[in-house]
């Protein structure tokens, strides 16, 4: 479900005893940070949110649904976070974007890392030609802000979150394909990849089993940071009017929504915007600290 | 050095027809009819095609991106859907200046904090400055501009009434929406500095030159803050991106008649040829941004320099 799971699962499969030991070590030295390990908590209990959130709430009855007598209330102990324009609770309703940020945060960044991580595999494990191939496309993909190009693609599909999705994963391949490029230029010359070939293993044996599972570190940093990036992106396009779109719950269009009411009513400006800040914050803590923690050098 | 230049330069026209290719391919899958979104529902078949031919449209889609991009480079975008059909070119150059005069702002902002901040907090890691301006950073660059467009809108327009909430006719307006752009790059690029100070102190020339007797300062002035600038610029190249992107959302909080409010009003009326030409103006103000981050690399780092010549 998240980047950290995925990443040990993938090693589970091809570590040996010895390398396990490497990822224990790399958990302590994670553990030592205390900014990251509050990014850990803070992520974790937002995702717990937002996987639990069907079981507190009702998405009809509590999330979508009009109460005009209850409307515009500042936030009190039955409305924590006040009542929006059309008397539905703030709380509730933040607490369910949070399934909508989340999820598409997390679903761009994997189908990013797959169509951008498969390209930048195949031009840096075979080279030449493919390489500079795909690296020339990739130049041009880069050219464009990725932002704006995200902004383009939903504004061309239309608003969904399918679409959103689309956007996001297609504008931040060409990042991931150059984040597993890299490592994988310098991996493949080392002697035992030479040993494998030697052996006669397939290209998919040694590129999945020795070559990704050696350079996972940046790419589990920039996973996470693309995360963050791609949740405010998200954020952004609703509050524009192309992403998500009322009266589905989602961070930036509910700030949206406060736009109108800002003089008299600010706290509806307030928990929504706060709710991104604190997901973008835990995700920049846990991020840094991963590569602290990912970089054996720093003992 | 010239020479690398121009070879740069040169090398943007691939790019940019690249760009525009997959710009136009995106636009091109859009859904609905521009004729019919332009003319409304009312209308005969016979305007309908009457209105495509006009425009172009009923070419295949190859021949208008060559015509298109043989119009692109004698500076003509096309005209615009909307009724009037003002040539995308025109309105663009109408606009560009709002949003070139923003972003320096906002990037005057930035520079003259960043810096100053990141090298202090270094210079006094861990003390109370240290912890409050890595705090602040640390929040800036977590925030969405939006939100803080927002937040500094109704603290200093609505509430303590400073500055103007929207539009450009003073040049108080800017203020606002240039501290919520600069913000977030403010705070990352305080950060790097910072990061990078810390880096080059701890370097053995540093305590060479403090063993030669040179003071605290001077050494500080004359060898870490040119050395630490190099980290620094990658990011100052990527944070200038981020800020023309950022004109695209804080334009739209504060109506700033620029670029990037007239992008998202004509993804919202789908006009198509005035996105296109919005994001190739993006684009191309990025691809200069980097090559300008190149050339400052070689100005503060000689060992680059001598590549070049």
């Amino acid at each position: 479900m998240n980047v950290l799971s995925t990443g040990s699962q993938a090693l589970g499969k091809t570590a040996q005893p010895k390398k396990r030991s490497q990822w224990a070590d790399v958990w302590r030295r994670l553990k030592r940070n205390k900014m990251a390990i509050a990014g850990l908590i803070i992520f974790l209990l937002l995702c717990t949110a937002a996987i639990t959130a069907p079981l507190f709430y009702n998405f009809d009855t509590d999330i979508v649904s009009i109460n005009i007598p209850n409307r515009l209330q500042p936030p009190s102990a039955q409305n924590w976070f006040g009542t929006d324009e059309m008397g539905r609770d703030i709380f509730a309703r933040v607490v369910w974007g949070s399934r909508m940020s989340l999820f598409i945060g997390i679903t761009s960044a994997a189908f990013a890392l797959i169509i951008g991580g498969f390209f930048g595999a195949i031009a840096g494990y075979f080279g030449k030609m493919s390489d500079s191939i795909i690296m020339r496309v990739m130049d041009i993909f880069q050219a464009i802000p990725g932002t704006l190009l995200a902004i383009c693609i939903a504004a061309a599909l239309g608003p969904s979150v399918i679409n959103l999705i689309i956007a996001l994963s297609v504008s931040f391949a060409p990042s991931f394909a150059r984040v597993v490029r890299a490592p994988i230029l310098t991996i493949r010359e080392v002697e035992y990849i030479e040993a494998a070939k030697a052996i006669g293993a397939k290209p998919r044996t040694i590129i999945f089993n020795h070559v990704l599972p050696n350079c996972l570190a940046p790419i589990i940093v920039h996973t996470t940071l693309a995360i963050a990036i791609m949740i405010l992106i998200t954020s952004g396009l609703s509050f524009l009017g192309l992403g998500i779109q009322p009266p589905m719950p989602e961070w930036g269009s509910l700030l949206a929504g406060a736009r109108g009411h800002i003089r008299d009513h600010s706290y509806m400006a307030f928990f929504p915007g706060a709710a991104i800040m604190l997901t973008i914050l835990s995700l920049n803590l846990l991020g840094d600290g991963l590569r602290d923690a990912l970089d054996p050098r720093l003992k | 050095m010239w020479k690398y230049i121009l070879k740069r330069l040169l090398a943007l026209i691939p790019v940019v027809a690249g760009v525009i290719l997959i710009v136009y391919l995106i636009l091109n899958i859009a859904p609905g009819d521009p004729a019919r979104i332009a003319l409304g529902d009312e209308v005969s078949a016979e305007v309908l095609h009457q209105w495509r031919e006009e425009h172009g449209l009923n070419d295949p889609i190859l021949i208008r991106y060559l015509r298109y991009l043989a119009g692109f480079f004698t500076g003509d975008f096309g005209n615009s859907f909307s009724p009037l059909q003002t040539p995308v070119f025109d309105e663009i150059m109408a606009r560009f200046p709002y949003t070139i005069f923003l972003s320096v702002v906002a990037m005057v902002i930035t520079f003259v904090l960043a810096f100053p901040l990141g090298i202090l907090a270094a210079i006094k890691q861990n003390t109370w400055f240290d912890s409050i301006s890595m705090f602040v950073s640390l929040i800036g660059v977590s925030m969405p501009i939006f939100w803080l467009g927002m937040l500094l809108l109704l603290w200093f327009s609505l509430g303590l009434g400073w500055f103007p909430s929207f539009g450009a006719d003073s040049f108080a307006a800017v203020v606002l929406p240039a501290v919520s752009l600069g913000f977030s790059s403010m705070a990352s690029m305080a950060r790097t500095t910072r990061s990078s100070m810390l880096e080059v102190v701890r370097q053995d020339y540093i305590r060479t030159a403090r063993a030669k007797g040179i003071g605290y300062g001077r050494v500080i002035r004359k060898h870490a803050i040119r050395n630490s600038l190099i980290p620094t610029l990658t990011i100052a190249g990527i944070q200038i991106g981020n800020l023309l992107t950022g004109t695209v959302i804080v334009e739209q909080v504060f109506a700033w008649p620029g670029i990037g409010s007239l992008m998202i009003q004509s993804i919202l009326a789908r006009d198509f040829p005035m996105v296109l030409g919005c994001m190739v103006l993006f684009t191309l103000i990025f691809a200069i941004i980097n090559l300008i981050v190149d050339l400052a690399y070689a100005y503060v780092d000689p060992r680059i320099r001598a590549q070049y010549s």
